[in-house]
């Protein structure tokens, strides 16, 4: 096995890991406060990638600027959201808020089929192909930039939570639902404002992802899917789970492919381990979680 | 219930002489309402008998096709013992399956998650096996012959179709006034209250995803020997799946005749509408409606239409019984 090749990867999924935090917090945010899951989330994501995209397209403004747009705009699409279908479901049994959820799902993927044409699209960013190197491992400039804006605009969603008047009442909501409502806090409004804030981590990330990865309406599913493990990794509802988990799905996504193939290898078998099935790394992870610690990494009481 | 089975005897003769009147066309748009109705019925004894919400039904009707196609086709092995096969193959990973989520008391979401991640992992296996056809998909060569399950013309395919929903409606009502079925929806209702009243919660629901996944596979041998084509990326896809789910949800879950009344009123509109659109241009919108449709339902009609409709009609009736009495 090359060391230097693990490394390389390592270091690649780990830069890629802090985008997918950013991801799995506004899918752990919302469930942390209003016990919902977003099935639509890497959906929404992909919105999120198309409006920086046709951003980019139309006026040349980088992704890396114009994802404060995509961030705005799902703010906007995840209040709405909220407004009119998932303040609706909150009562339901748990399994049946899963169905609306997968139905805006199907809304979001096959309208930007329908906007944007369903072939896979690559923009020509600035950035992109330019790359530093660090002794002797390469680290691609769109990477970190997106790595370095993601962790930025993390630590923004953090301090929002912990110190404005609309982030305390966020979290006094997530953690007693009637107590809030006691004191006098607008609940639906706050439920719609986090709903808010979740979907626009997600169009920031997306737009983040613009110069990295080619886009097409069909990457959404995939997300949706990585950011579930990443949050159950974590532990359903902790935000510092959801921040450890990107990373370590990030680094096992990346390094997985390579090491099965060299552990294969490493036993006389002349199996590969294609790149392509990078994710059934990340489903094994799930599987494991389940069966030891369905809690999650950071999760108190299981759910 | 007397005057239900009627009226299903005069629905089932109904469907028995229609052919002679059907275009091709409308054959096959029949064939793919018997495939869904029958696929929603199995996904329903899991799903709308017992609460557990499982959107990778896919991976099953995936493992029965390749199964049975793949027997047929490298050993000359009829796909109608094939099925079988396929069958006990399904049902071994949908006990895996649920071994992994029902022991832990996996609730809602988390198991649905479980289910999305093997259909997941499956399709992705399924797509890197060289036997399968890899990227290219599965070709079947067809040999048409009764004891290969392929015919020429849709005539035959209808009444096999057919066969299979009268065959899953058998099952699905017989294991609903049987004692296990009654534990199921026991469970489903409540399934603390069911477990101190001495119901083994977990033994029913691994005989329930036994079942549902068994059935459901049996639907891949039809498929492959309809279409003579497989490929992972639609058979087993999440799409897929949805496609499934929605028409019990929309008929009316953990009801007979919801999975068939679903696939009878959703089938032809998505068919129609499909073939209209992607004329238009505009490939994808019937599901942009889909989805809207799915939401819809669950917020108005959380129990399916179905029920809405007993509960509407059936005072109308009652009532007009009454007064003709008196």
């Amino acid at each position: 096995m090359n060391l230097n090749l693990l490394l390389q990867l390592a270091v690649s999924g780990f830069l890629l890991g802090g985008v997918y935090s950013l991801i799995a917090l506004g899918l752990s945010l919302i469930f942390g406060v209003m016990k919902v899951i977003n099935f639509a989330h890497g959906e929404m994501m992909v919105w999120g990638m198309y409006i920086a995209y046709t951003l980019f397209i139309w006026t040349g403004i980088d992704p890396f600027f114009s994802f404060l747009v995509s961030a705005a705009i799902l703010f906007i699409l995840g209040y709405l959201l909220q407004r009119t279908v998932v303040n609706r479901i909150l009562d339901f049994p748990e399994a049946m808020q899963v169905l609306p959820l997968v139905g805006m799902a199907m809304v979001f993927e096959n309208s930007a089929r329908i906007i944007w044409g369903p072939d896979y699209i690559s923009p020509q960013s600035r950035f992109a192909l330019s790359s530093l190197s660090l002794g002797n491992v390469m680290i691609d400039v769109p990477r970190f930039l997106a790595f370095s804006l993601a962790i930025v605009i993390t630590i923004v969603v953090l301090f929002f939570l912990k110190k404005t008047d609309m982030g305390k009442s966020i979290r006094a909501a997530a953690d007693n639902r009637i107590g809030a409502l006691l004191v006098g806090k607008d609940i639906n409004k706050i439920y719609a404002v986090c709903f808010g804030i979740g979907t626009a981590c997600v169009g920031t990330a997306g737009g983040l992802l613009v110069p990295i990865m080619p886009l097409s309406p069909h990457i959404g599913a995939p997300f949706t899917m990585i950011s579930f493990i990443i949050v159950i990794l974590g532990g359903m509802g902790s935000l510092a789970g959801a921040m450890v988990g990107g990373f370590i799905i990030g680094i096992a996504e990346s390094i997985g492919p390579e090491l099965i193939t060299g552990l294969f290898q490493g036993v006389g078998l002349d199996l590969e381990f294609p790149n392509t099935m990078k994710q059934v790394v990340s489903f094994f992870i799930l599987i494991v979680i389940l069966l030891l610690r369905p809690q999650g990494l950071f999760g108190g009481r299981r759910a | 219930m007397k005057t239900v089975y009627g009226l299903l005897l005069v629905g089932l003769v109904a469907l028995l002489i229609l052919p002679q009147f059907l275009s091709s066309y409308v054959l096959g748009i029949f064939i793919l309402i018997f495939f869904y109705a029958y696929l929603g019925q199995s996904w329903n004894i899991l799903t709308g008998y017992t609460g557990m919400i499982s959107l990778g039904h896919s991976l099953y009707v995936g493992i029965g096709a390749y199964v049975s196609a793949y027997l047929a086709m490298a050993a000359g092995i009829s796909p109608w013992i094939g099925m079988w096969i396929g069958g006990v193959c399904a049902a071994l990973v949908g006990l895996a399956i649920g071994y992994l989520g029902f022991r832990f008391g996996l609730r809602g979401v988390y198991f649905v998650l479980l289910t999305i991640a093997f259909a997941e992992i499956g399709r992705l296996i399924f797509l890197h096996l060289k036997a399968f056809g890899s990227f290219q998909g599965f070709f079947i060569t067809p040999r048409f012959a009764f004891a290969n399950l392929q015919f020429k013309g849709n005539l035959p395919y209808y009444y096999i179709g057919l066969g299979y929903v009268v065959f899953s409606l058998i099952v699905v009502r017989l294991l609903e006034r049987s004692k296990i079925g009654r534990y199921m929806v026991a469970l489903r209702e409540d399934e603390d209250a069911a477990e101190s009243l001495g119901v083994d919660v977990f033994k029913y629901k691994m005989i329930a995803i036994f079942i549902s996944a068994f059935m459901t596979s049996l639907a891949g041998a039809f498929y492959a020997n309809y279409l003579y084509y497989l490929h992972p990326g639609t058979i087993m896809s999440m799409a897929f799946s949805i496609e499934i789910v929605l028409r019990p949800i929309i008929g009316g879950m953990g009801t007979v005749l919801g999975p068939v009344i679903g696939s009878f009123l959703i089938t032809p509109l998505s068919e129609l509408s499909r073939s209209y659109f992607s004329q238009a241009g505009y490939e994808g919108l019937h599901l942009v409606i889909y989805g809207f449709l799915l939401v819809a339902v669950v917020l108005f009609f959380p129990r399916g239409i179905i029920s809405y409709v007993k509960k509407r009609m059936m005072p109308l009736i009652v009532r007009s019984e009454k007064s003709r009495t008196e």
